[in-house]
């Protein structure tokens, strides 16, 4: 018998630094900030932590982060490749890791200077010679140096497939951006986005415009996962973990799965998507509200498919259709995402996910939100979450 | 001469003989020797047969783009904008990544068939391109 992970670990503590884009201080120090931030949230001493999970893009080494923040003695740490496609990775190995023994506080982060330091997509050199490196070299050589060209060619023809318009995707960056009129640590907050707004603003990889992309941010943003048991006890109402998972498909790329029959959809979503609802005994008309990933805006509407909420060549209509917004069938990403909150590699999502459950995000929908879907990157190795009420 | 800034390909045992038959003018298909199946990106071993034996075929450059997109901002010193990036479906089969040229952003399309060119840089590196060609 399988040892399944449905019901073995909830989501007790989340912890933000401020969103900036200047931090002025390490990202160390943003990574101990948002540790310990979600240990005071849990109501968990920062001691107690014995085990750590992280992006292999992170700067924080786990032991650094132990010695910062005053844990104890480690039984558990890992870090997950491939970008944001790593979010909801991190804390399927967190649950893993409770549900086997392995520990009992884990705390999954994300801390960058996503802004004033190292940024997203300034092309990548090296000397060495990896497979990985032979990988981007592909690319690199033409100009394609950043995730906006990746993405821009995947969604560019998805588009022309489905007669996706850019009308379509603004009502996308929208949508966020209102709910991120309502939620103070947002980039957003303050900024209604119009449509004429967004229809002017220059395309920077066609069809993308610059309200298609999401933020470049200073911050961190940390996760603590325990046992179901352990987090009734604590201070906050438990996000259980329903079902969650990895997923990379055949003819993978990191960001340029291009060579695949079909590039009009997002195969290793589709598997997430089965596993997670196979996982979790659930199906798309058990999700009451949804953080999917939102590097860029076309990931929505093709995630809306992959995720069973609509048809092939659908998403477009359930976004017409005002789905995305506080009242609409699957209100998303309420925070305002890593479009109009902040970019924090989809750690911010998951967080957004856990206040959903328990109905203190300012984008709360009035209807009862009992599921919620989370998914980590588009275009790479990804997985998928659905957190429930206990 | 001073290198130009394009970022070049590392050359490995992986890669490095697509960019040589590139430098010499030619467009390569890596082709497995247990079942003939034709692979780009290149690999060292075939997801089909598992066979590490494998040669090369010279492509006919001739293809159809099977996406695009036209990149404006940021600027990268080495390269020239706006930026056609091209999908190609290659007659043979596969597809590959690259750039078209001599084209304006308004005339690129969906399925426009392509040819192969070779592009050189200031400082002698050489890639294949691709511009528009009328149709058969
Ligand atoms: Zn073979």
């Amino acid at each position: 018998m399988p040892v399944s992970l449905k019901n073995e670990a909830a989501i007790a503590g989340i912890g933000v630094t401020e969103f900036t884009k200047n931090s002025g201080v390490s990202e160390l120090s943003l990574a101990a900030q948002c540790v310990v931030a979600a240990c005071d949230d849990a109501g968990v001493d920062p001691g107690d932590i014995d085990g750590l999970v992280s992006f292999t893009l992170d700067s924080t080494d786990e032991i650094e982060l132990a010695r910062a923040v005053g844990a104890g003695d480690l039984t558990f740490y890992s870090k997950i490749n491939y970008g944001g496609g790593a979010a909801v990775g991190t804390i399927a190995q967190a649950a893993m890791a409770v549900a086997t023994g392995q520990a009992s506080n884990v705390v999954c982060y994300r801390a960058m200077n996503g802004r004033s330091g190292k940024r997203m997509g300034q092309g990548i050199s090296g000397d060495i010679i990896s497979s990985d490196i032979i990988h981007w070299s592909w690319y690199m050589a033409y100009g394609m140096l950043n995730p906006g060209s990746w993405i821009a060619m995947i969604a560019n023809k998805y588009m022309h497939k489905y007669g996706v318009t850019r009308e379509d995707l603004g009502r996308v960056a929208i949508s966020q951006r209102t709910h991120a009129l309502r939620n103070p640590r947002a980039f957003g907050y303050g900024k209604p986005l119009s449509m004429e707004q967004y229809l002017e603003a220059p395309v920077i990889a066609h069809p993308l415009c610059l309200f298609d992309f999401c933020q470049e941010t200073d911050g961190g943003c940390a996760i603590l996962v325990t046992s179901v048991e352990r987090a009734l006890e604590l201070k906050q109402k438990p996000a259980v973990i329903r079902g969650v998972t990895q997923a990379s498909t055949r003819g993978q790329e990191q960001m340029t799965s291009f060579y695949r029959e079909e590039l009009e959809s997002l195969p290793e979503m589709e598997l997430a998507a089965a596993r997670v609802y196979a996982m979790a005994g659930l199906g798309p008309d058990d999700i009451d509200a949804a953080c999917l990933y939102d590097a860029f805006t076309s990931e929505i509407i093709m995630q809306l498919e992959s995720f069973g909420f609509c048809g092939r060549g659908e998403g477009k209509d359930m976004v017409r259709d005002g789905a995305l917004d506080i009242d609409g069938r699957l209100p998303n990403n309420t925070h305002g995402g890593l479009i109009s909150e902040a970019y924090i590699h989809g750690i911010n999502n998951i967080a957004e996910g856990v206040r959903l459950i328990r109905g203190e995000s300012t984008g709360q929908p009035s209807k009862a939100v009992e599921h919620v879907l989370v998914s980590s990157g588009v275009g790479v190795p990804t997985g998928a979450m659905i957190l429930g009420q206990a | 001469m001073t290198e130009y800034a394009r970022i070049k390909p590392p050359l490995g045992h992986d890669n490095a003989w697509w960019w040589e038959m590139a430098d010499k003018g030619k467009l390569g298909i890596q082709r497995c020797l247990g079942c003939k199946t034709l692979r780009h990106p290149p690999r060292p071993m075939c997801g089909e047969c598992r066979s590490m034996e494998w040669d090369a075929v010279e492509s006919s450059g001739r293809g159809v783009i099977c996406s695009y997109t036209i990149l404006t901002h940021p600027k990268f010193p080495g390269y020239e904008y706006p930026l056609i990036i091209i999908l190609v479906d290659l007659e043979e089969g596969t597809r590959m990544t690259s750039q078209l040229v001599d084209c304006q952003p308004d005339e690129v399309d969906f399925d426009l068939p392509v040819e192969m060119v070779i592009h050189e840089d200031p400082d002698g590196f050489r890639l294949p391109v691709f511009r528009l060609r009328s149709a058969d």
